[in-house]
């Protein structure tokens, strides 16, 4: 992909950020943040290739920091979510 | 297996609209449980076709580390205390800094990144990743106080930060110059990591709502920035996504405190007007009051609001407010919760807490709802808020919290404070709500307090 399509992706991406951030309701900021810090687990995508991609020690290594980080993220960040979530509730 | 490059970067593109979806669902209570699910969903797919990427070759490390990151996500997400929310968070936001760290320097040592977009990406989400590692992990020592709360600095700490991030900076244009040497790499790594120490240490504990959303940001620039490294168009959304919404967050936090985002980042405390001296304020118009006082004036009003702060969460209080509420709404009082931003610990806390405790989320009001509606209010019951019920935040040009918002308790019939004493708050300021004619102060612990009023209620 080139730089200019990256550079739109990134520029667009943000303005339906802040379009979608600014209609949470203050009650559920926290659950946001925890949910949306999930979601920055995503670079578990970059992890996985540069663990499974055999390319020398310091890159096992690296590559395994990178997803136990990462899984940590994504695993403990969408389960804390919902567990915050579940207790929301209507009378 | 090989599947074409398409057909995986579609699947990226599915993943990323989940995650749109899954964040749109976050904008109502009834809707939230689907919306982080579909989040969760879309993380999967995105998981699951980049193991079939061609590069992947082998899948013990993956494994190996899949269930050690599992297995500590899952234990420490169903340990954690409501209370100690914020501090998870910090760790998380480290976390995912950390592996968008640790994923650009694979990537430099693979020699993938040699053109000079790649370069300056790999430098920009080593230097945000490190920074937001080191960080927030003080921010997580300082919350569990782990290290002392108070700004930690010393003399000329500014002038060497500035020196740090120049210097990441001109490293990563040697880098541009010269891809792949070593030296100029590691040294961009240590220069970071001592920069995410130095940046967090000297603010205050006071103000680490504002750090950690402000990381949470960075975590996301930081996972954009490894999308920009690796062409990948799902990480380069995502990232961005949560860039804006930290960004967002600081920013309602700043405005709730009163401070602007360079005031927090540099420590500088709002200016001290003319001290106002606590005798001069309460002399002789300080009333206090009893339980039973308190539970005769509830029998006869018809809405009550509580107004609670982080003390009521640090004394466990939340179940025994809210059997105080549903003793009131049994004998037909309207009752409603006043949250202020900075109730919690972080942005949305005090709902979690109160959420916890079984509060029905429609009695939770913020700040721009329930102030209108104090006029007609017959008792305001404040519990471990000070601060944020200061009228000098209102009426006094010349008082350091001027302009800050609060909630407007003071426009009610009565208002009850509940309070060991008539020490002040974070500001260090005297609080004239505690003087005003409508306000009888209940001195004790608050969750005593609490469990007094409702006992004297179902009696009387």
């Amino acid at each position: 992909m080139d730089f200019v399509a990256q550079l739109t992706l990134f520029v667009l991406a943000i303005f339906l950020g802040v379009e979608l951030i600014t209609k949470v309701p203050p009650t559920l900021h926290t659950p946001l943040m925890s949910g949306s810090n999930a979601i920055s687990g995503i670079t578990v995508v970059g992890a996985l290739i540069a663990a499974g991609s055999d390319s020398g020690m310091l890159i096992n290594v690296l590559g395994f920091a990178a997803v136990v980080l990462a899984t940590i993220n994504v695993i403990g960040g969408f389960m804390v979510t919902n567990r915050m979530l579940a207790m929301f509730k209507r009378k | 297996m090989h599947v074409s490059q398409n057909w995986i970067d579609i699947a990226y593109l599915i993943a990323a609209c989940l995650f749109v979806l899954g964040i749109k669902g976050l904008t109502k209570p009834k809707t939230a449980v689907r919306g982080n699910l579909l989040a969760a969903a879309g993380m999967g797919v995105a998981a699951v076709v980049t193991l079939l990427n061609e590069h992947i070759v082998t899948y013990e490390v993956i494994i190996a580390g899949v269930v050690v990151g599992g297995l500590i996500g899952a234990i420490m997400a169903k340990k954690v205390q409501m209370t100690s929310m914020p501090q998870m968070i910090a760790l998380l936001n480290g976390f995912g800094g950390g592996a968008s760290f640790a994923v650009a320097s694979a990537e430099f040592f693979r020699g993938s990144a040699n053109d000079t977009v790649s370069i300056i990406a790999t430098g920009a989400a080593v230097l945000i990743g490190a920074v937001t590692l080191t960080g927030s992990l003080v921010a997580f020592a300082k919350l569990q106080e782990l290290i002392d709360g108070k700004p930690m600095g010393f003399p000329g700490m500014k002038l060497v930060n500035a020196i740090l991030f120049i210097g990441s900076l001109v490293g990563i244009g040697y880098l541009v110059v010269n891809p792949g040497n070593e030296m100029v790499f590691w040294s961009l790594v240590a220069a970071a990591m001592v920069l995410g120490l130095f940046l967090v240490l000297p603010i205050g504990g006071a103000d680490m709502p504002v750090v950690i959303a402000l990381l949470n940001s960075y975590s996301g620039v930081a996972a954009s920035a490894a999308g920009f490294v690796m062409g990948n168009s799902a990480l380069i959304i995502t990232g961005s996504l949560v860039g804006a919404s930290g960004l967002i967050l600081t920013s309602i936090m700043c405005k709730a405190m009163n401070r602007s985002l360079t005031n927090v980042l540099f420590g500088v405390m709002a200016e001290a007007g003319e001290a106002m001296d606590a005798d001069e304020v309460y002399a002789g118009k300080v009333k206090s009051t009893s339980a039973d006082e308190v539970a005769m004036m509830l029998e006869t009003a018809r809405r009550v609001v509580i107004v609670p702060g982080f003390g009521l969460a640090m004394a466990q209080a939340q179940h025994a407010v809210r059997e105080l509420a549903d003793t009131m709404e049994a004998a037909g009082i309207e009752v409603e919760y006043a949250i202020h931003p900075v109730a919690g610990r972080m942005p949305g806390h005090m709902n979690v807490l109160l959420a916890e405790a079984e509060v029905p989320y429609d009695k939770l009001k913020d700040m721009d709802q329930i102030n209108p509606t104090f006029e007609q209010t017959d008792v305001a019951i404040v519990l471990g808020a000070n601060d944020v019920t200061n009228p000098m935040a209102r009426e006094d040009k010349g008082s350091p919290i001027y302009g800050m918002p609060i909630l407007n308790v003071d426009k009610a019939k009565t208002v009850v404070v509940v309070k060991r004493s008539l020490s002040a708050g974070f500001a260090g300021l005297p609080n004239p709500l505690f003087a005003k004619d409508n306000t009888l102060m209940l001195f004790g612990d608050g969750k005593g307090a609490v469990l007094d009023i409702t006992t004297a209620l179902k009696e009387g």
